[in-house]
Order: C-alpha cells, then structure tokens, then sequence
C-alpha cells in the first residue's frame, strides 16, 4: 500500500507538535518584553500545520511554515521605562499568555495521543514476528 | 489474492486490512490539529468481503474507504474528534490481536500435523 508506515505518520506528527510547544514556549518568554514602537514589538508565533499524504489512504502532518498572529501589541503607559516613547508609552508583546498555557495543554495531549499509537503499533508489530512461537 | 487460502482462510486478509485500518487511524491522530484534514476510515467487514472475492487487500480498503461525519464540526474545517479515533484505534488494536491469535492457533494445529507427535 503506501510508502508510509505507522512509524513514519506519528513519528512526523510528534515532530511537528514539538515545533507548536517550541513557538509556545517562544511566546510565554517573550509574554513580558516591551518595545518603543508597535511595529518593534513581539507578536505571538504560530505554526501552519499542513497534510502530508502517503498515498492512498494515509496521512501525515508538517509545519509547512511559522507566522507572527495578527494579535494586537497592547500600549501602556509606562514613563519610567527606559523603551517608552516621547509620550511615555511603551507596546506590551501581542501574546494571549492564558491561549498559550491552553494551547500547551493541547500540544502535549496530542503528542501523547501520537506516543501511545506509535507503541500500540510496536506491539503488535513485535507480535506479529513472534507470531510462531 | 487467493480467494479462498487453504492454509489460513480468511485471518491473512483479515490481518492485512487490519493493518490498513491501524495506519489510517493513525493518520487521522496524527492531523488531529491539522486545519480543514477530513478524517477517513474504510468499512472493515465490507472490506473483507471484497478481499475474499478476489480483489487485493490495498484495493479492498481504497474501494470501501470513506470521510467520517463528525458528531460536531468544528470552525477550522478538521474533523478528526480524537475520542472517536482513539477508541476505534483501540478497537482496531485488538481485533488485530484476535486475528494474531487466530492465526497463531492455526499454525500450531499445523505444526501439531506436522510433526505427527
């Protein structure tokens, strides 16, 4: 049939939810910085999950590529910092930090859902050589 | 395929689309956050009966495959619910392993025939 095995579907799979906790983990750390300039300031990085087909039936998945949100930097007034601008102000990172605690969650449940198929598949692999005996 | 296999009957089949079903299940897991993925799955028993008329096991299941009907859609267009896949992974898993001991039974009877002891 295809010229993809179970190995190949989750393995990518587990690959491409570890680039989303990556990105997660880029967000939550830059959750907290601050910019001068709306333009300058961090917006959250997401990944662009595509399929990947193996032929007839089977399927997989990739990042086919990681873009800034569209969420909007906050403006705070902040004279004291020293990135605030003429009018005192500085632009909070564009990051929904309780969206990506929840997207963490996600990420991880779907890895371990990835994990648990690729051992079921071990299993009743290695069944299936010592089937003889 | 043979159509009828005198050594095995129906588990070699029976084996192979189990095979394919566990592969296709996996691919739906694995694009469970995948935007606009439509989850797909074959009818094992209709499967089965054409594997047995004849046709070859890869053949079987692209001919009875199918996109699932969500319970709920959701905005992005996926419909893989992971609480469907996963119990039919499960369900497939030891059917699987049923038709191992099917198989595992009829070598031993066999190999009993065989060695005649």
């Amino acid at each position: 049939m295809a010229n993809m095995s179970i190995f190949d579907i989750s393995g990518r799979a587990m690959a491409a939810q570890l680039v989303r906790l990556n990105t997660t983990a880029s967000n939550l750390a830059n959750a907290n910085s601050v910019s001068t300039t709306k333009e300058g300031a961090f917006r959250a990085l997401k990944p662009v999950f595509k399929t990947v087909s193996g032929g007839e039936g089977v399927a997989t998945v990739q990042v086919s590529q990681v873009v800034s949100s569209n969420t909007d930097p906050t403006k705070r007034h902040d004279p004291g910092n020293p990135l605030a601008d003429q009018n005192g102000d500085v632009w909070d990172a564009g990051v929904d930090q309780a969206g990506e605690l929840v997207e963490m969650m996600e990420t991880a449940r779907q890895y371990q859902n990835n994990v648990q198929v690729l051992q079921t598949a071990k299993s009743l692999t290695l069944d299936t050589l010592r089937l003889e005996k | 395929m043979a159509n009828n296999d005198p050594l095995f009957g129906l588990s070699g089949d029976a084996l192979k689309l189990r095979s394919q079903r566990m592969a296709l299940l996996a691919s739906n897991i694995a694009n469970a956050a995948t935007p606009n993925y439509k989850a797909r799955d074959f009818d094992f028993q209709k499967a089965l009966a054409a594997a047995q008329s004849g046709t070859s096991a890869d053949q079987a299941a692209s001919q009875t495959a199918g996109y699932r009907v969500p319970l709920e859609a959701s905005l992005d267009g996926n419909t893989v619910e992971l609480s469907t896949e996963q119990t039919l992974f499960a369900e497939n898993a030891v059917q699987y392993k049923t038709t191992l001991a099917f198989l595992q039974g009829r070598i031993s009877t066999v190999m009993t025939a065989l060695k005649g002891e």
